[in-house]
């Protein structure tokens, strides 16, 4: 238990320390290399560290040994340490699959590039393990930048503005969060969020409070891509480069949603923060119009990334849309949904990155015909797209089901309604291309395009096997997200 | 009396709010960034502000002295202002990069050769 | 010999036709082979079972909590795997025969979707629980859009298109959603003896879950969502005849008598307010499209609009919620089954032997193809219910249910609805066989049937119709066996 604890912060640290490393290796493999057994060392670590907490233990590590709340703590319960699996997973699978991809689209200097990866996944896990609000912005801004600079990476000079803009809002968003925590540092004179938290019902009429509630929300829903906030989303997944698109994809708004439930629930307490604000109609409202804009936007897109990154705002809307039910089975639909989401989304990234790697382009023309010279990939993208519509046997499904139970109980009846709508607009996008690449002829003088190698193929059709394997086999995510939700709401909420 | 003794406050407002017209209204990325720092430097004084204690001294351990202000909203600021440095310094990479790529700075001009783009 | 290793069997064979793409002799070897073992794992099951064996219940894994992916041999279900499994054999020959003499591309693809759809054909028949059935009755929808837009044009992925949607908006608006509910209130998905809703939703949600699961159950073709059968006619005929006469059609009737007699119960259902309102929507449905069928000419649309009005007369019996017009319903998915391949196969082999596709271009063809139409002529009598063919037995016992319940006009509807059948079958039979061909060429006087592969497992499956006409009592008794 002990050495575990000791261990923990090295799922941040290893990435956080590789990336200034890999800045400094020379050519294409070290770097990659280096990155590769980062993220796999990771992986392992918050495997162990998920398993020693799944049954509600806490691991508390204060940095330099300045006990909390003076010093900063890193405070991993299930929540976060389902989170940091997620990330670390997909990017230990996402790192070996980009490398070729990767070669093609930034050819120099990917020493940097790499760093920038590592940086911005260290800043991902920090911002989910640690125990500490102010550093969480700090985390936040890490990741932020080191991704601002990934995406501008992009082949087409249109990142670089996706890029710009991205870090426009970004900063406000992250600068909204920083202002809810000045406030709960004026109020509470701690930083520390079980500190916060233990200090706050002083403060609890002050509507200075419920300002700073606001902010963070706020700032975070930015962070989110939650509608109306998601303008700076689509562009910034469609121009950057295909591992980038996928890795942030899978992690970026997860993180973003996990540490808005970490303020909602640890830091403020659901109690105060479902009553202080109409917390639970507004982010229902907003989560509706996510699901539906998303969709209906996802449809409206000639382009397959652009297409994929709308359909992520629809995703988004689910997963809030399970908090805002404002019960235990919402809430752990919601975690389920963010661990299944990460899974079904990567793997629809992986594919598309594929096709754009050997195809060109992402336009609905260029993938006329394709599905016959590229099976496997398109077979992948295909199955990928059945679990984000949400069919048995995959994840997609047991994250529809759950979502789909808690609205049942919670007597929600009408939003069954709207979850299977959105579902079929799913099924529409998805049915589209999968029609266009196997069912059209390839136009005319188009080039043939040659299937990839299955080093590539085998990440991508890892994520696909982990997508069915987790829509049967549901102990891990199922459990795992109620665990989570126990240890957020676990006692609130009914 | 009470509006002065929030003045602060009145001050974080109105460079806030000044801040984020300017990253909203203008069109020249250059001033967009010149109003994100603004706009983050109005955060960073609320948050020095609120450590001031009425009465209390510059926080350095001396002789006779027996009221200090929190030194710790300094510190925090300290990471913020990195943070606020690092993100202009990308912000104006970003700002260089697109000026070689599109030959302008302005939103609106980049709109239009996005618009070619798409074709 | 478990349920288990039948529905594995076609996908483990799916697997492996894909990895054979680039050798074709090898991919036709195992296509063939396939059915084999999967016919023979279905018989040990059955003997297992008819021999005193318990349901051989397997569970693969706690799927969510409190409802386990379950298999499990019930007799329906083994009548239906039965059916599937047996004409799937014919079928194979049928489809590589059809393909290479249409000239049809992308082979692999297509025999590998039809390994699939059986498979889940398989889970379907052998699902424990409403939830398995489920899971195995959207991989049949899944699977069966490519082969239902293979030839890639215009029309084909229209079609398909239809085809998709109908089927998923009402299994994803309707049917989990009505599974849920079902689910959330009984506590439970498992397939009862007697139903499990009894006591646990109110009369009125009792009767609203009726409509909703009858109408998301969308294979079983009730009116108006019966679209996607006739749209599904683009696809090639060996598709048309086993997936969309047989295995999908029988997969969405399966589904309504299983729901009916152990989601809802015999008795239960009676009792509900909306049962009255669904038996006539049933009924209406059997004549409204047995009157379209009587207005088309192409062939094979002719035979989907029949398809749509017999498979009504197996949700009628459903509904009329006893056991004598339940076991009818069995009856009658097994006879229609046989009946309704052959004429499919028939059809098929018309269209490849001569390019005919309608029924006013029938004129004299028996002479060309006699073989042909009098396999044709035994399954439109399987299909009408004249002996000396299996049909026959089916309706006997659908019109006994609706008799003894009283329900005249039910009785009366199955009368006219017979009436309609011969309406619509008969003239294609006495066209070509009664009338000269449209002119002297002497082509159309030489016998020329169409290639052995096809032309083989027509008869085989018209053969079959005569003899289920001696085999109805032993398939009687294994219905009963399920049906208390």
């Amino acid at each position: 238990m002990s050495s575990i604890t000791e261990l923990m912060p090295f799922v941040v640290l290893i990435p956080l320390i590789a990336g200034p490393v890999c800045a400094l290796l020379p050519g294409r493999g070290l770097p990659w290399l280096l990155a590769t057994l980062a993220m796999t060392t990771a992986f392992i670590l918050s495997a162990m560290v998920l398993a020693a907490v799944f049954d509600g233990a806490t691991l508390s590590y204060a940095f330099g040994n300045w006990a909390p709340p003076v010093g900063i703590e890193y405070r991993v319960d299930a929540a976060n340490a389902f989170v940091a699996l997620l990330i670390t997973g997909v990017s230990a699978i996402l790192l070996p699959w980009g490398k070729p991809l990767v070669d093609d689209e930034v050819p120099e200097r990917q020493g940097s590039f790499y760093a920038l990866v590592l940086i911005a996944l260290a800043g991902l896990l920090g911002i989910t393990l640690t125990g500490d609000v102010f550093n969480v912005f700090v985390f936040l801004e890490i990741s932020s930048l080191a991704t601002y600079g990934l995406i501008a990476h992009g082949r087409d000079r249109r990142a670089l503005i996706a890029a710009f803009r991205y870090l426009i809002m970004g900063t406000v968003g992250a600068t909204f969060l920083l202002i809810g925590i000045a406030v709960l540092y004026i109020l509470t004179g701690s930083l520390n969020m079980v500190d916060i938290a233990e200090r706050l019902p002083t403060a609890e009429g002050a509507r200075a409070l419920q300002v700073g509630l606001g902010f963070i929300v706020v700032g975070l829903a930015i962070k989110l891509a939650l509608f109306p906030l998601h303008h700076w989303l689509p562009n910034a997944y469609t121009y950057a480069p295909s591992l980038i698109s996928a890795l942030i994809a899978a992690t970026a708004t997860k993180v973003a949603l996990y540490v808005m439930l970490r303020f909602i629930f640890d830091v403020f307490g659901a109690a105060y923060s479902f009553a202080a604000l109409p917390l639970a109609a507004a982010l229902m409202a907003l989560a509706i119009g996510s699901m539906f804009a998303g969709s209906w936007l996802a449809i409206m897109q000639s382009n397959l990334k652009r297409m994929l990154a709308y359909s992520s705002v629809a995703q988004v809307g689910y997963m809030v849309l399970g908090v805002s039910l404002t019960t235990l089975a919402g809430l752990s639909a919601a975690f389920l949904h963010l661990f299944n989401h990460g899974l079904m989304k990567a793997a629809l990234f992986a594919s598309a990155g594929l096709v754009a790697y050997r195809c060109g382009g992402l336009g609905m023309n260029d993938l006329r015909g394709i599905g016959r010279q590229m099976p496997w990939t398109l077979t992948a993208f295909a199955l990928a797209g059945v679990s984000l519509v949400g069919l048995p046997p995959t994840a997609g499904f047991i994250s529809k089901w759950y979502l789909l139970s808690a609205a049942v109980a919670a007597d929600q009846l009408w939003l069954v309604g709207l979850i299977l709508i959105t579902s079929l607009m799913a099924l529409i996008y998805i049915a589209r291309v999968v029609e266009i690449a196997w069912m059209q002829p390839r136009p005319e003088g188009a080039p043939a395009v040659q299937e990839a190698h299955w080093t590539l193929l085998a990440p991508v059709w890892v994520l696909v096997a982990a997508n069915f394997w987790f829509g049967i086999d549901t102990r891990l995510t199922v459990g795992g997200a109620t665990r989570a939700a126990q240890a957020l709401a676990g006692g609130v909420w009914p | 009396m009470t509006l002065l003794s929030f003045i602060n406050y009145w001050a974080v407002i109105i460079l806030m709010m000044t801040g984020y017209y300017c990253m909203i209204v203008r069109g020249n990325m250059i001033k967009k960034v010149i109003g994100l720092g603004i706009f983050q430097t109005s955060v960073f004084i609320l948050f020095i502000s609120a450590g001031k204690v009425i009465g209390g001294a510059t926080p350095v351990l001396r002789e006779g002295v027996e009221r200090y202000s929190n030194p710790l909203p300094h510190v925090l600021i300290l990471t913020a202002i990195v943070v606020g440095i690092a993100t202009t310094a990308v912000a104006l990479a970003l700002t260089v990069r697109i000026r070689e790529a599109y030959g302008s700075i302005d939103d609106d001009a980049i709109d239009a050769a996005e618009e070619d783009d798409r074709v | 010999m478990t349920p288990f290793l039948a529905v594995l069997i076609p996908f483990l064979g799916a697997a492996v036709i894909s990895l054979a793409a680039n050798r074709p002799r090898l991919r036709d070897g195992l296509c063939f082979a396939l059915p084999v073992p999967l016919f023979l794992t279905v018989v040990g099951v059955l003997v297992r079972r008819v021999g005193g064996d318990d349901a051989m219940e397997q569970t693969l894994v706690e799927w969510i909590p409190g409802v386990s992916l379950t298999l499990s041999a019930q007799p329906l279900g083994l009548i239906f795997a039965l059916l599937a499994s047996t004409l799937y054999i014919v079928a194979t020959p049928y489809a590589i025969g059809y393909l290479r003499a249409g000239g049809y591309h992308h082979l692999t693809r297509f025999m590998a979707c039809y390994a699939i759809a059986l498979g889940a054909t398989m889970g379907i028949a052998f699902a424990e629980n409403l939830l398995t059935l489920y899971l195995f009755y959207e991989i049949l929808s899944i699977s069966t859009y490519p082969l239902v837009a293979h030839t890639g044009t215009e029309k084909a992925r229209s079609g398909a298109r239809t085809y998709l949607a109908l089927l998923l908006v009402t299994s994803i608006g309707l049917m989990l959603p009505a599974i849920i509910w079902i689910g959330a209130s009984a506590g439970t998905l498992s397939f009862t003896a007697g139903g499990i809703l009894d006591d646990s939703v109110s009369p009125g949600a009792g009767a609203l879950l009726l409509v909703v699961l009858l109408y998301g159950i969308g294979k079983a073709a009730i009116m108006p969502f019966h679209r996607w059968l006739p749209a599904a006619m683009v696809a090639p005929t060996p598709v048309s005849a086993l997936l969309h006469a047989v295995a999908v059609v029988k997969a969405g009737v399966f589904s309504v008598l299983t729901v009916v007699l152990y989601i809802f119960g015999l008795e239960y259902t009676q009792s509900l307010l909306t049962q009255p309102l669904m038996l006539y929507i049933a009924v209406f449905t059997m004549l409204a499209a047995s009157l379209v069928a009587l207005r088309q000419d192409n062939l094979k649309a002719r035979l989907a609009y029949s398809t749509v009005s017999q498979l009504a007369y197996i949700v009628t019996g459903a509904l009329l919620a006893t056991e004598l017009a339940a076991i009818g319903g069995g009856l009658h998915m097994l006879m229609h089954g046989f009946g309704k391949i052959t004429l499919f196969f028939c059809a098929g082999a018309i269209y490849v032997a001569s390019g005919i596709n309608t029924v006013s271009g029938m004129d004299g063809l028996a002479r060309r193809m006699p073989l042909t139409m009098l396999a044709f002529f035994i399954g439109a009598l399987c299909v009408i219910g004249l002996p000396p063919t299996g049909g026959f037995w089916s309706k006997w016992y659908l019109i006994s249910g609706a008799w003894s319940t009283e329900q005249y006009l039910v009785v009366s509807a199955f009368v006219l609805s017979t009436l309609l059948n011969i309406g619509y079958l008969m003239p294609p039979v006495m066209r070509a066989f009664l009338r000269p061909p449209p002119d002297d060429e002497p082509a159309r006087y030489r016998l020329s049937e169409a290639p052995a592969l096809c032309l083989v497992p027509l008869l085989v499956t018209a053969a079959g119709t005569l003899v289920l006409f001696i085999l109805a009592d032993p398939a009687y008794r294994l219905l009963a066996m399920g049906i208390p």
